[in-house]
C-alpha cells in the first residue's frame, strides 16, 4: 500500500460535511478530531476514521478532523478522498 | 413511476443525504456541471457512499456521469455501478456513437461485476444539435437506454439562441425527442425550468412538456417537483375513464363482441394501453384498485 | 411648564434614585440593535450601583457586555424570556450564583402586572418620543414598530425613563405608551442600529428540506379542519415557517378563504397576506422586518397589541386564546411532545420560550416544524434536555421525514390520514431518523442550577443545570 506522500484535505466546513487535513508521519496514526457533536458521537467518528484508513492501507498518518455534523457515509468519503490526494492518486 | 427527477449537487453532503425527502420520485446525483474539476474525485466518492449507505427506499437514483470526452467518466462509472443506480444520464451525448461508447465500458463493468446484462439503464442527455438530429438512433442504439432526457441550457448555446421561459427555441427539439423516444418505445425527459422563484411559470412549461408526450420533467428545485408530480400523474376524472375502458373491454369478451365502443368512441388498443397505464399509476399513487 | 428632560442617562438614573439590590428592567424591540440595555449598565455601573436584578424581556448577543456586569456583581439575577447563545454560553457555564429566571413573553407580563416580579426602574427604548414621554416605535431612524413588549415595564415600574433618539414636539399622537407612564426622558444619539434592528425583506428559504417541511406544514393546516372563513394563525420568522406562511397563503387565495387576523411578531408575509385579504387584520406585538414596520405605520387594519394583549394567561382574555394555528420551532422534541427551545443539545442556553408555551396553549392546533436532524442531532429523543413546552399543548410535529401526531389529537390523525399525508408514529420517527445519524450519547451536566424555566401560570417547569467547562 502506498504511505501518504503529500500534505492533503478534502471537505469543507460548511454544515452536515467534514473538513480533513492528512500529512504524512513517521509512527502511526495520529488524530486530531473536533467537533459539533463531539460529545455525541466522537467515539464513533474517531471509529470510523480509523476504519477508513485501515481499508485504505493507511498505517501512518496525522489527521486534523473538523466535523459539523457530518454523518457516517460523509466522513467516510472525505476521509478517503483527503487519503488519495495524500497518496497523489486522483 | 418517473414522473419528477431532481438534481442534486454531488459534492453537497446536505442536499445529498436529504434527496429522499424531497418528493421526487427519483434523484440525480450530478457529478458533471455541479461539480468543479477539482472536485471531481471528492464528489464521486460521496456520491458513491450516499447511494452505499443510505436508503433511499422507493425513490429512484440516476447519476449524471461526466461526458465521454472527459478524462473522469470511466472513473466516475467505476465507483458508481457497483450500487446499482437505476440510470447513468450521459451528458454531450451526440450520437449513437457516444452511445455506445459508454454503453460498451458499462457491459464490461457489469460482466466484472456479476450483475445481469443492463441492470443499469442509459438515458443520453440530448443537449446539441447533433444529439437533436441524431435522436432516433440514439435512442435506438442500444437496448440499455431506457429514456432520453432534453437539456435545454446547453443545446440553445449550441443553437446560439436564447434561452427563455416560454420556449419557443425548444420546441422543436422538444417535439423532435418525444417522436424519437416512442419511435424507439422508451420514456422522454423534459428539460428543468430553471427559475425557482416563478411558481406560475412552471406550472406553465410542466403542462406543455405534459401536452406534447414527454414522461415526466426534471427539476433542480424540490419546489418545482410538486408541480411536476401533479402535472404528470392521471386525474381523477382519466382515472375513472381508464377503469371504465378496463370494463367495457372485460364485458366485451364475456359477450364476444369484436368492436366495442364506450362513450360514442371505438376503443382500440393502444386506448387500452393508455388505461392500463393510467391505472397502474394510480395503484401506486394509492389513488386506484388494481384490476 | 413641567419638563421631564434631563440630560443624561446618569442623571435619569440618579433622579429615580436606583440604588444596591433594585430591579432595572428593558425590552428587546430594537432585538441585535439595541444599544440602550448596554448604555444604561454602562451608566450604571460606572455610578457604583451594584447586585441588580435584570428584568429584560430578551438578550442578545449584543448584550454581551452583560457577562461583565454580571463578573463584577453589578447584575446579580436576571429574569427574562429570551437568551441568546453568547450570553447563554456564560450563564451555562456557571458564572451567576442565582439561577436565571425564564418567563414566557405571557408570563412576564402577567407577573408583572400581579406584583410577582416588580420593576424599580424600567429604560423603555423608544424610537421616537416628545419631551413628556408620549412615545411610539413606528417612527424614527430606529423605528421597530410595535413596542408591545414594553407596555407592562411602562405601566408597572416605579420609575419610567424613555430613552429616544429622535425628540419630536409635544405632543407625539399616535403613541403606544403615553406621557402619564413616563417619569424622565432621555436624548441620545442613537439607540440602536437599525440594521440589527429590523431585517431587510425576509426572504422564504431555498433549503429544500425547508421546502418540504414547509409544503407539509400548509398541507396540515388546510387539512386540519380550522382552515375556513374566520381562520386565524401565527407564524416564527424562520425560514421553513416563513414558507409554510407563503404556502398557505396560496392555498387560503385559491379556496378564497378569508381567515380573520394574524398574530404575533409579524414578518413582510404576514403583510402579505393582509394585503392579498387573507386576514382582516394583525395584532402585533413585535416586528420582524422593514415591511413589517412600514405596515404597522401606515396600515390602520395593522394594530399594535401589548404583551398582555398578546399572551397573558392572568389577564380577562388574551389574543392567543383565539388563535386557531401557530407553527412553532424546536431544537429537540420528546416522544412526549415535550419541546425544548432553551438549550442546544450539549446543553446550552440559546433562546427562550419568547411566546412558544402562550401560542401553544391558547391555540387550538400547535405546530413543530423542525428537520430530522440538524447536523447529526435527532431531532426527536427519549426526553428533551430541557422542558420550555409541555406536550400536553403540541399538536403535531412536521418534519421532511414524516408528520407525527399527538395521540391526545385523535381527530387530526385521521384528517391528515385520510387526505394522504404521511403520518408517522413520533417513536417509529424516532427510529428511523437514528438508522441515518446513529444514537447518540447525551452528555452529562454538572449539578448547580443556572436556570429556572417557569410555565405561563407562574409554576416551575423545568431546571437548567451547568455545562460542566472542560
Amino acid at each position: 500500500m502506498n504511505p501518504i506522500l503529500y500534505p492533503a484535505s478534502a471537505g469543507t466546513l460548511e454544515s452536515s460535511d467534514v473538513f480533513v487535513e492528512i500529512a504524512p508521519a513517521e509512527n502511526g496514526i495520529e488524530i486530531d478530531l473536533n467537533s459539533v457533536v463531539q460529545a455525541q458521537f466522537g467515539e464513533e467518528i474517531l471509529a470510523v476514521v480509523r476504519e477508513v484508513l485501515d481499508e485504505c492501507g493507511v498505517e501512518n498518518a496525522s489527521l486534523r478532523i473538523q466535523d459539523r455534523g457530518a454523518l457516517d457515509c460523509v466522513i467516510r468519503a472525505r476521509v478517503e478522498t483527503a487519503v488519495n490526494r495524500g497518496k497523489g492518486e486522483n | 413511476m418517473l414522473r419528477s427527477m431532481l438534481f442534486l449537487p454531488g459534492n453537497n453532503p446536505n442536499m445529498l443525504i436529504n434527496g429522499n425527502c424531497l418528493g421526487a420520485d427519483a434523484v440525480i446525483f450530478d457529478l458533471e456541471d455541479a461539480v468543479s474539476p477539482a472536485e471531481k474525485d471528492a464528489a464521486r466518492i460521496l456520491v458513491r457512499n450516499t447511494m452505499r449507505y443510505m436508503d433511499f427506499g422507493g425513490c429512484g437514483r440516476i447519476v449524471r456521469i461526466n461526458s465521454i470526452d472527459t478524462p473522469y467518466w470511466r472513473k466516475d462509472l467505476d465507483q458508481i455501478m457497483p450500487y446499482k443506480p437505476d440510470m447513468i444520464l450521459l451528458p454531450k451525448s451526440g450520437s449513437a456513437a457516444d452511445v455506445l461508447a459508454a454503453d460498451e465500458y458499462m457491459t464490461e463493468l457489469e460482466e466484472k461485476l456479476g450483475f445481469a446484462a443492463n441492470t443499469v439503464g442509459l438515458m443520453p442527455l440530448i443537449e446539441t444539435a447533433m444529439g437533436v438530429e441524431n435522436s432516433f438512433a440514439i435512442a435506438s442504439s442500444t437496448k440499455r437506454i431506457r429514456a432520453l432526457f432534453l437539456g435545454a441550457e446547453d443545446l440553445t448555446a449550441d443553437l446560439r439562441c436564447k434561452r427563455t421561459k416560454e420556449g419557443r427555441e425548444i420546441e422543436y427539439a422538444r417535439t423532435r425527442l418525444v417522436v424519437a423516444a416512442r419511435a424507439a418505445n422508451i420514456d422522454v425527459f423534459d428539460t428543468p425550468f430553471t427559475d425557482v422563484n416563478d411558481d406560475e411559470g412552471i406550472v406553465v412549461d410542466a403542462e406543455l412538456a405534459k401536452a406534447l408526450g414527454f414522461s415526466g420533467k426534471a427539476s433542480i428545485s424540490p419546489r418545482h417537483v410538486e408541480v411536476i408530480n401533479r402535472v404528470f400523474s392521471p386525474t381523477m376524472a382519466e382515472i375513472d375513464y381508464a377503469y371504465e375502458v378496463i370494463e367495457a373491454i372485460r364485458i366485451a369478451k364475456e359477450q364476444g363482441k369484436g368492436a366495442i365502443a364506450l362513450r360514442g368512441k371505438m376503443i382500440d388498443a393502444p386506448i387500452v394501453a393508455r388505461a392500463e397505464r393510467t391505472i397502474s399509476m394510480a395503484v401506486e399513487m394509492g389513488l386506484g384498485r388494481e384490476v | 411648564m413641567k419638563t421631564k428632560l434631563v440630560n443624561s442617562i446618569r442623571e435619569a438614573i440618579a433622579l429615580a434614585g436606583l440604588k444596591d439590590g433594585m430591579t432595572v428592567s428593558f425590552h428587546h424591540h430594537l432585538r441585535n440593535g439595541d444599544y440602550v440595555l448596554n448604555m444604561v449598565m454602562e451608566e450604571i455601573a460606572a455610578l457604583g450601583i451594584h447586585e441588580l436584578n435584570m428584568n429584560a424581556s430578551s438578550v442578545f448577543d449584543t448584550h454581551m457586555p452583560v457577562i461583565e456586569h454580571i463578573e463584577n456583581k453589578v447584575i446579580t439575577s436576571i429574569q427574562c424570556n429570551y437568551m441568546a447563545a453568547g450570553v447563554g454560553r456564560a450563564i451555562s457555564e456557571g458564572i451567576m450564583d442565582t439561577p436565571v429566571q425564564f418567563r414566557t413573553h405571557g408570563g412576564r407580563p402577567s407577573d408583572i402586572c400581579l406584583g410577582r416580579t416588580p420593576i424599580d426602574v424600567a429604560f423603555i427604548a423608544a424610537p421616537t418620543s416628545d419631551p413628556m414621554g408620549n412615545c411610539s416605535g413606528k417612527y424614527g431612524p430606529s423605528a421597530c414598530g410595535s413596542l408591545g413588549y414594553a407596555y407592562p415595564d411602562a405601566m408597572y415600574a416605579k420609575k419610567v425613563i424613555v430613552i429616544t433618539d429622535n425628540l419630536v414636539p409635544y405632543p407625539l399622537t399616535d403613541f403606544s405608551i403615553p406621557e402619564s407612564y413616563v417619569d424622565y426622558v432621555v436624548q441620545v444619539d442613537a439607540i440602536g442600529n437599525p440594521k440589527g434592528i429590523v431585517s431587510g425583506t425576509t426572504r422564504i428559504t431555498r433549503d429544500p428540506v425547508g421546502l418540504v417541511m414547509a409544503s407539509y406544514a400548509a398541507k396540515v393546516i388546510e387539512h386540519s379542519g380550522l382552515l375556513k372563513d374566520g381562520f386565524s394563525f401565527q407564524t416564527g420568522a424562520g425560514g421553513a415557517s416563513l414558507a409554510a406562511a407563503k404556502f398557505l397563503k396560496d392555498i387560503m387565495l385559491e379556496k378564497n378563504i378569508k381567515g380573520s387576523f394574524g398574530l404575533g411578531g409579524i414578518t413582510g408575509y404576514m403583510v402579505d397576506m393582509l394585503k392579498a385579504g387573507c386576514f382582516q387584520r394583525l395584532l402585533d406585538v413585535q416586528c420582524f422586518d422593514l415591511d413589517a414596520v412600514e405596515s404597522i405605520r401606515t396600515n390602520p387594519n395593522h394594530q399594535e397589541v401589548s404583551a398582555m394583549h398578546y399572551a397573558s394567561p392572568s389577564h380577562r382574555s388574551a389574543a392567543v386564546d383565539s388563535l386557531d394555528v401557530v407553527i412553532l420551532g424546536a431544537t429537540e422534541i420528546d416522544t412526549n411532545f415535550n419541546v425544548n427551545v432553551h438549550t442546544d443539545s450539549n446543553g446550552y442556553i440559546m433562546g427562550g420560550s419568547g411566546g412558544h408555551s402562550d401560542t401553544a396553549a391558547g391555540s387550538k392546533l400547535a405546530m413543530i416544524i423542525a428537520p430530522m436532524f440538524r447536523a447529526r442531532m435527532p431531532i426527536v429523543t427519549d426526553q428533551v434536555t430541557c422542558i420550555s413546552t409541555p406536550g400536553k399543548d403540541i399538536d403535531v410535529l412536521v418534519t421532511q421525514g414524516g408528520i407525527a401526531v399527538n395521540p391526545k389529537n385523535a381527530e387530526l390523525m385521521y384528517r391528515l390520514k385520510d387526505a394522504g399525508l404521511p403520518v408517522i408514529d413520533i417513536h417509529e420517527l424516532k427510529e428511523k431518523t437514528e438508522r441515518i445519524t446513529g444514537k447518540p450519547h447525551h452528555p452529562k451536566f454538572g449539578d448547580k442550577a443556572v436556570a429556572k424555566v417557569i410555565y405561563r401560570d407562574g409554576s416551575e417547569l423545568d431546571t437548567i443545570y451547568n455545562v460542566p467547562v472542560k
